[in-house]
């Protein structure tokens, strides 16, 4: 099965771009496709005019680009905390024999991590459950661990899968908010997103996917007023809002 | 654990020969320290990544072989020994780290299996290098300077020297990024990686560390019972290793130490108390009970109830 063909589109750095489409568009195909989930059998991925195409996704992160889930992905078992901390892990240097040795800065860097882990926690306000396990939260807030996790492997690009899946109309303004305030901070965002209230309130850019193509791509205004898309949405394969 | 408790600990390991009376008791100490640190290294893959080895025996048999067979045909003495022993039971665990990265969960248990099989045919049938099933008899004693380590008081030291090596290093292994790493792939590989964690470096690298310190446990065990047969790689070995870690705690520092204190001593205290069914009664009975009551062991539970993380 194909699930993207000759999908091409760019994202310009320091944007908020949005993906949508309706259910088996391809959005998370692409995302996967980029992170290195998945192979792709044709075409190329650049970030900053190299390529991406065939890496393996920790290498990718390496490279500052960042994923969250659709379906909630933390750490289960590990505090709030810990997961963040877990999250900054190309944050650290210590190799194997460094850890072996134990040296003092060794310890200087278990700190700024600590203190870095627990700015992250703040900075999307869980810092009250900061020592509570992640799979013990609420929906709505496990999906904030996720965000952090993914802000503390320190993203250049963040792609976020439905950050607004499943949480509730004052999340998703919280959630709007804090994606605002990471592009503010230089991070290019591409989301999917299928809540169309918060993809038009945040987005720089709009890409439209359907049956595997990009159908429409441009500011919001522009796309709502798109006749492909309206056909989309509302034509053959309506049921997705 | 409370510092002070750490110390009454520390203090009572040191002087533990003083305390027990006779030779028997100081063995059973002994071979308490050896799966102390077999169970320390089985907990590092099976607690921290959450990969099973049950082949686990194998690491430790090559390092009971390697550390014989070192001092017996090349006459090297016993410290030179122990370090190949370490080195080739790493580079054991190197390949089965590398197996792990392809197969995952019931594959890598199979593949552990299946490897400890095979060790244990090549020291069944490759006669001319380990005598086959007669073993290998005479595995010197160590030697620590002007020292022999002859008796079973002097070898309680250098075992408990073993195994607080290997509690440092598993200490300092959890306690940094390394440790975050084994615990994210553990917890939930994909997004592990989506944050950089670099899954094939890590595997092996817990395969390598989990197995050396296996192979010193082998080594441990060769030259104190001075003399190695197959029996090393049965797989009794293996299960004694997983029921330790899993009822101590599994993924804790402490757990898999608590675990080997009470499975080397309960079976001997049972000797002691009953006959021979009702010890095997009696011991099958606990492990349900521990298992039901304490699903995740002995020491997440204690440290819930005095209310310590970790």
């Amino acid at each position: 099965m194909t699930a993207l063909e000759r999908v091409s589109f760019e994202v310009r750095p320091g944007s908020i771009t949005s993906v949508i489409g309706p259910n088996g568009a391809g959005k998370t195909t692409a995302f996967n496709a980029i992170t290195g989930y998945l192979r792709p059998t044709g075409g190329r991925i650049t970030y900053d005019g190299a390529a991406l195409t065939g890496l393996r996704p920790s290498a990718i992160a390496r490279r500052g680009i960042v994923r969250t889930f659709q379906k909630t992905s933390v750490f289960p078992a590990l505090s709030v905390e810990d997961n963040v901390l877990t999250g900054l892990h190309l944050r650290g240097t210590a190799g194997f024999l460094a850890v072996l040795a134990g040296r003092r800065r060794l310890a200087a860097e278990e700190r700024s991590l600590a203190a870095e882990a627990g700015d992250i926690v703040e900075f999307v306000g869980l810092t009250h459950r900061r020592r509570e396990a992640a799979s013990g939260l609420p929906y709505g807030e496990q999906r904030l661990v996720e965000l952090a996790v993914a802000l503390a492997a320190r993203p250049r690009v963040l792609l976020l899968d439905e950050p607004g899946a499943g949480m509730t109309g004052a999340e998703k303004v919280v959630v709007s908010g804090l994606i605002r305030r990471v592009r503010e901070q230089g991070v290019t965002v591409l989301l999917v997103e299928h809540d169309m209230r918060m993809v038009m309130g945040i987005s720089d850019t709009v890409i439209v996917l359907n049956g595997g193509r990009v159908i429409a791509e441009g500011a919001p205004a522009a796309i709502q007023a798109h006749p492909e898309v309206i056909r989309a949405y509302l034509g053959a394969s309506a049921g997705t809002p | 654990m409370t510092r002070a408790g750490g110390w009454l600990l520390v203090a009572g390991a040191l002087t533990l020969p003083l305390w027990l009376q006779s030779p028997y008791h100081v063995h059973v100490a002994i071979m308490a320290g050896i799966f102390g640190v077999l169970a320390m290294s089985l907990n590092l893959l099976l607690g921290y990544t959450g990969q099973l080895s049950l082949g686990h025996a194998a690491f430790f048999g090559i390092g009971a072989y390697t550390s014989a067979l070192v001092t017996l045909k090349l006459e090297w003495s016993f410290w030179p020994a122990l370090a190949v022993a370490v080195g080739l039971a790493g580079v054991a665990g190197f390949f089965i780290g590398r197996l792990a990265l392809k197969l995952r969960g019931a594959y890598f248990v199979l593949v552990t299996i299946s490897f400890a099989g095979v060790i244990s045919l090549v020291s069944v049938n490759w006669i001319e290098l380990t005598n086959g099933p007669l073993g290998l008899p005479g595995v010197p004693a160590p030697v620590f300077g002007p020292w022999s380590l002859r008796t079973k008081t002097a070898y309680y030291y250098l075992v408990l020297a073993a195994a607080a090596l290997s509690y440092a290093v598993c200490r300092r292994i959890v306690r940094s990024r390394i440790g975050r790493a084994l615990v994210a792939l553990r917890e939930n590989e994909a997004l592990a990686e989506s944050i950089g964690v670099d899954v094939t470096h890590y595997l092996v690298l817990a395969a390598v560390v989990s197995a050396a310190m296996a192979g010193l446990g082998g080594s441990l065990y060769a030259h104190y019972t001075r003399f190695v047969s197959p029996e090393v790689f049965l797989f009794t070995y293996t299960v004694t290793m997983v029921i330790m870690v899993v009822a101590g705690g599994k993924g804790t520092l402490a757990g898999p130490l608590v675990g080997a204190v009470l499975f080397t001593v309960l079976p001997e205290a049972l000797r002691a108390a009953a006959s021979w069914q009702w010890q095997m009664l009696a011991y099958g009975v606990l492990l349900v009970a521990l298992v039901f009551f304490l699903p995740r062991g002995i020491v997440p539970r204690l440290s819930a109830a005095i209310g310590v993380r970790r």
